[in-house]
């Protein structure tokens, strides 16, 4: 605490305190709470999502007529416009960030991220941004034009509907940006000394790629959303093609953030993949600046691609060649991952644990997913492609056969150090295959749906088109994928209620997460450690032999070395990061006024849509939220 | 704690893997992000300006060139007034940092005057949001940097409150050069909207 | 290192890091030099007759000099660290060229 009265100190309301019981989750501001929080909500709407696309695929079982289908048009658009939106916007991103906010902080020796109220403030406003989008559920619908909401029908669709849609995107896109500001400070400004860019790990590195991402493609997604929201709450005509307005500029907005986020939701799971490759083939990284710097020229070139989601649009030969080109060239650094993630397992001695098996299935997955993404960069294919189920079995492959295989081989990989206990193994297992087994059946066939021509988005098929063998198929495949999930869900509830408790470094890993105990304490460090080499965990641990393998250092030896040295740098490093063999940890305070900044947001959107009070009242709770953060000391 | 403040408070000690100070490279992050933000709506103007009904109010029907340049001569002069404000707390002259602070939130006033006044002018001629794709661009365009402009000055008129109540004092420089950064920055914006909007035809 | 000692040596840290900054007789020249362009870049709209690719050449030009300006003074990027002029110059550049190729594609500049 400080020593000096802080001048600004005010007597009312008071610092909240505690940072353990059921009120601190709310002033939290420490990153792995933040990051369980993340991680709790993402995964909860991961079901929410997953029903939507169960009553999809309930839909489109069997041949039906207009008439005979179970869910009719109108609810069928706002399920499968919602799928899209929760899955992208809430799911993925949301458990990338939740691995982000537990796990940058530990990779890189810190004990918390640079602004760790600003922190708490993305995780409030990404809830609130996703509930407001659902309140639309009692207040007129759930949006229902599309996850990309094509202009002119999302702009002028009378309701309601697409407002929550552009005005909650709004909103969650505002926790993205600000977080990516947050971990752009922390990964460049609080590395541990001795941990230069090039030590450190690569889920680190693709994190800084993805904020990078973020950073550039959310204002032009947030100017999109603003023109949409001013077309439909205000009467402008950005997009009113009877004024003159473009539909193919909401396209051009969209897509130029709606490709670095494909980008976004893909590298966090590349980075995962790469820690725990591996970990389990007992062999460093293959190829570790090579995947670094694919990593950074896929996030490069991102920017360079947007168009090809517009190859039917009517751009012209000129662009269509243009963007086909920068295309087929992204999928060079990825396919250079590819092989560095083979020749990591190559040789190596591998053990098939449950994150493994994730990992092993988001390469193959990917590999499946990116090869059709490369016939769709094939212009004159792509047009035959378009709007059919080949699209949707693409994005699927890479999306859930690379984004969640990779996000699942995460949670199974890092369970032991933010639970503090094992899973079950056979379970984990069992989870894997009929996951691998269902998604298979569910997407696999849809290429073939989508040659054979059936378009996307509708609410039903006939008889008599030829496809009801593969979308009986698919559907199959889909409630397959449900039973995997509650086998997970199963084993997470068993694992904390009684699993066997795990120790700090349980797999034998190779980077500093692991040298803390499990769950780590609120100041994760102990001493601020200082890294010698890549993999430093792994470099204390073992030396090499002739034939490099690894030989276990003396126990003691290298760990009291390795300790000495960083107990005495802290002494004399000189940067200040810690008071010498002090353990009185100035760890920054719980606070709630993320939160009150926060509620001011979804307020001002329910203004904006129906009465000024509370546009009143959002910006008086966000202003004054505001104002006391920037009054109270950070500890 | 390895964060910016890890001597309580020295919120200038940069005790960072880079030598950065944490909020400033913040800042400039954040800068670099609105660079596409100002971009998206510069663009959009760009590709909407002639596109108005026949017969309808075009944007150069309505300029006063001659009051535009006036207001951009001022927030230009506001930029001074701000990196005097900061050169003020940096040699440690709080009341000197004061009467810059108010300046420049002055200065950002009469902009914003000039702005409302133009506004009004424009939509009494015929020229607004609905009236054409021109006027909703125009309009959504202007109407943001106006936005980022009050919230710039709003944030001078705090600290040149805070720091009338003592509560300003020199550990928070940092929060002042932020402060500053993000007006020029909202100053530059205006460079270019007055060129590409409204010099060139 | 007590709170009071920390605080002194951080403002000697503040100053000998802030040594390199413009003086106020500079920013004033700064200033001024800024007012001529603009009074330039106005005076240039009211020539007339002004053949059209030399308006907007001289007009973009002036406006990037004034950017420039203030940006490398005023921001202090001239002084500072080159990170910052990096985040800055992606930034910028990044809006330049894809809404540069946004505008081509929708047939603006191809006259």
């Amino acid at each position: 605490m400080a020593v000096v009265a802080a001048p600004t100190r005010r007597p009312w309301p008071r610092r909240p305190s505690a940072t353990t019981g059921f009120s601190s989750w709310f002033t939290t501001v420490d990153h792995k709470k933040i990051g369980i929080l993340y991680g709790v909500t993402a995964f909860f709407f991961f079901l929410v999502g997953g029903v939507e696309a169960l009553l999809i695929r309930i839909n489109l079982a069997a041949p039906t007529t207009p008439e005979g289908a179970l869910i009719d048009a109108d609810t069928y658009n706002q399920i499968f416009t919602m799928h899209g939106v929760t899955m992208v916007f809430f799911v993925v991103m949301p458990l990338g960030a939740a691995f982000f906010n537990y796990f940058i902080p530990l990779m890189i020796g810190a004990r918390d991220v640079a602004f760790p109220r600003l922190n708490a403030f993305s995780y409030w406003v990404f809830l609130l941004g996703g509930l407001f989008v659902y309140s639309g559920i009692f207040l007129g619908g759930l949006p229902d034009g599309g996850w990309f909401a094509y202009a002119p029908l999302s702009s002028m669709e009378p309701g309601a509907r697409m407002t929550f849609y552009a005005i909650g995107l709004q909103i969650a896109g505002v926790a993205s940006l600000v977080a990516a500001v947050n971990f752009i400070v922390t990964i460049l400004n609080l590395r541990a000394p001795g941990m230069s860019l090039m030590r450190m790990p690569v889920f680190v590195w693709m994190t800084l790629v993805v904020q990078f991402l973020l950073l550039f493609s959310l204002p032009i997604l947030a100017i999109g959303l603003f023109q949409l929201t001013f077309d439909r709450a205000f009467s402008s005509l950005f997009f009113n093609p009877t004024a003159g307005g473009d539909p193919v500029l909401w396209q051009h907005l969209f897509w130029l953030f709606g490709h670095p986020e494909v980008y976004i939701l893909i590298l966090p799971a590349m980075g995962i993949v790469s820690e725990v490759l591996p970990v389990f083939s007992r062999k460093p990284l293959f190829g570790y600046a090579a995947i670094v710097f694919a990593g950074v020229a896929i996030g490069f070139i991102g920017f360079g691609v947007w168009a090809h989601h517009m190859f039917a649009v009517g751009l012209g030969a000129i662009a269509n060649t243009a963007f086909g080109v920068s295309t087929m060239i992204i999928a060079v650094p990825t396919g250079i991952k590819i092989f560095n993630w083979l020749g990591t397992m190559w040789r190596g001695a591998l053990t098939l644990t449950t994150p493994m098996l994730f990992a092993i299935g988001f390469v193959t997955m990917f590999v499946i997913g990116g090869l059709s993404g490369v016939t769709h960069a094939v212009v004159p294919a792509d047009y035959q492609q378009t709007d059919t189920y080949y699209v949707v079995a693409h994005f699927h492959y890479v999306l859930f056969g690379g984004a969640i295989f990779g996000l699942f081989s995460g949670i199974y990989y890092w369970w032991p150090k933010f639970s503090g206990r094992m899973f079950n193994e056979r379970l984990g297992k069992l989870h894997f295959w009929i996951m691998l087994i269902g998604f298979n059946l569910t997407f696999g066939p849809m290429h073939i749906l989508g040659l054979q021509g059936m378009p996307r988005r509708q609410y039903f098929f006939s008889e008599g088109l030829g496809w009801d063998l593969w979308n009986m198929v698919s559907t199959i495949g889909a409630f397959t994928i449900a039973v995997s999930v509650l086998v997970f869900m199963f084993n997470a509830v068993r694992s904390l209620a009684a699993g066997e408790r795990a120790t700090a470094d349980p797999w034998d890993a190779r980077t500093l997460e692991w040298t803390i105990p499990s769950p780590p304490p609120p100041h994760n460090f102990d001493e601020i450690p200082t890294v010698h080499a890549r993999d430093e965990l792994w470099h204390r641990k073992y030396s090499e032999d002739r034939q490099g393998r690894p030989i276990p250092v003396v126990a003691g030896a290298a760990g009291e070395a390795a300790h000495g040295e960083a107990h005495g740098e802290a002494h004399d490093d000189g940067t200040g990061d810690e008071h010498a063999g002090q353990h009185g940890f100035h760890l920054p305070l719980p606070s709630y006024w993320p939160l009150v900044a926060a509620i001011g947001l979804p307020l001002i959107g329910y203004g904006l849509m129906f009465h000024w009070v509370f546009l009143a009242a959002g910006t008086a709770t966000l202003l004054a939220g505001l104002y006391g953060w920037m009054l109270e000391p950070l500890e | 704690m390895a964060t910016s403040d890890a001597h309580l408070g020295s919120a200038d000690h940069p005790a960072t893997a880079t030598g950065l100070d944490n909020r400033k490279l913040a800042m400039w992050a954040f800068l670099g992000s609105e660079c596409l933000f100002f971009g998206a709506l510069i663009s959009t103007f760009l590709l909407y300006r002639e596109r108005v009904p026949e017969g309808g109010v075009r944007p150069e029907d309505v300029y006063d060139i001659p009051f535009t340049s006036v207001s951009s001569f001022v927030l230009l002069m506001s930029s001074l007034t701000m990196v005097l404000a900061l050169a003020a707390i940096q040699r440690g002259d709080h009341r000197q940092l004061r009467i810059w602070l108010v300046a420049t939130a002055g200065l950002g006033m009469v902009f914003i005057a000039g702005q409302i006044f133009e506004f009004t002018a424009f939509i009494e001629h015929g020229f607004t949001m609905r009236s054409s794709v021109s006027g909703s661009a125009f309009f959504v365009l202007t109407g943001f940097h106006g936005a980022h402009v009050t919230v710039g000055i709003l944030m001078l008129l705090v600290m040149a409150m805070f720091s009338a109540a003592g509560r300003l004092t020199q550990e928070h420089t940092m929060r002042i050069e932020m402060l500053g950064l993000y007006w020029h920055f909202v100053d530059i914006v205006w460079v270019v909207i007055f060129t590409l909007v409204y010099l060139i035809p | 290192m007590t709170e009071a000692e920390a605080h002194v040596e951080d403002r000697t840290h503040v100053e000998t890091h802030e040594a390199s900054h413009p003086s106020v007789g500079e920013y004033i020249k700064i200033a001024i030099i800024l007012a001529i362009v603009t009074g330039l870049e106005v005076g240039i709209a009211y020539i007339p007759g002004i053949p059209f690719g030399w308006l907007v050449a001289s007009l973009i030009v002036l406006m990037v000099i004034k950017f420039a300006m203030v940006a490398m003074w005023f921001m202090h990027l001239k002084f500072d660290s080159a990170i910052y002029r990096r985040f800055f110059v992606i930034g910028l550049v990044l809006a330049v060229v894809l809404f540069l190729i946004v505008l081509v594609s929708f047939g603006k500049f191809l006259r």
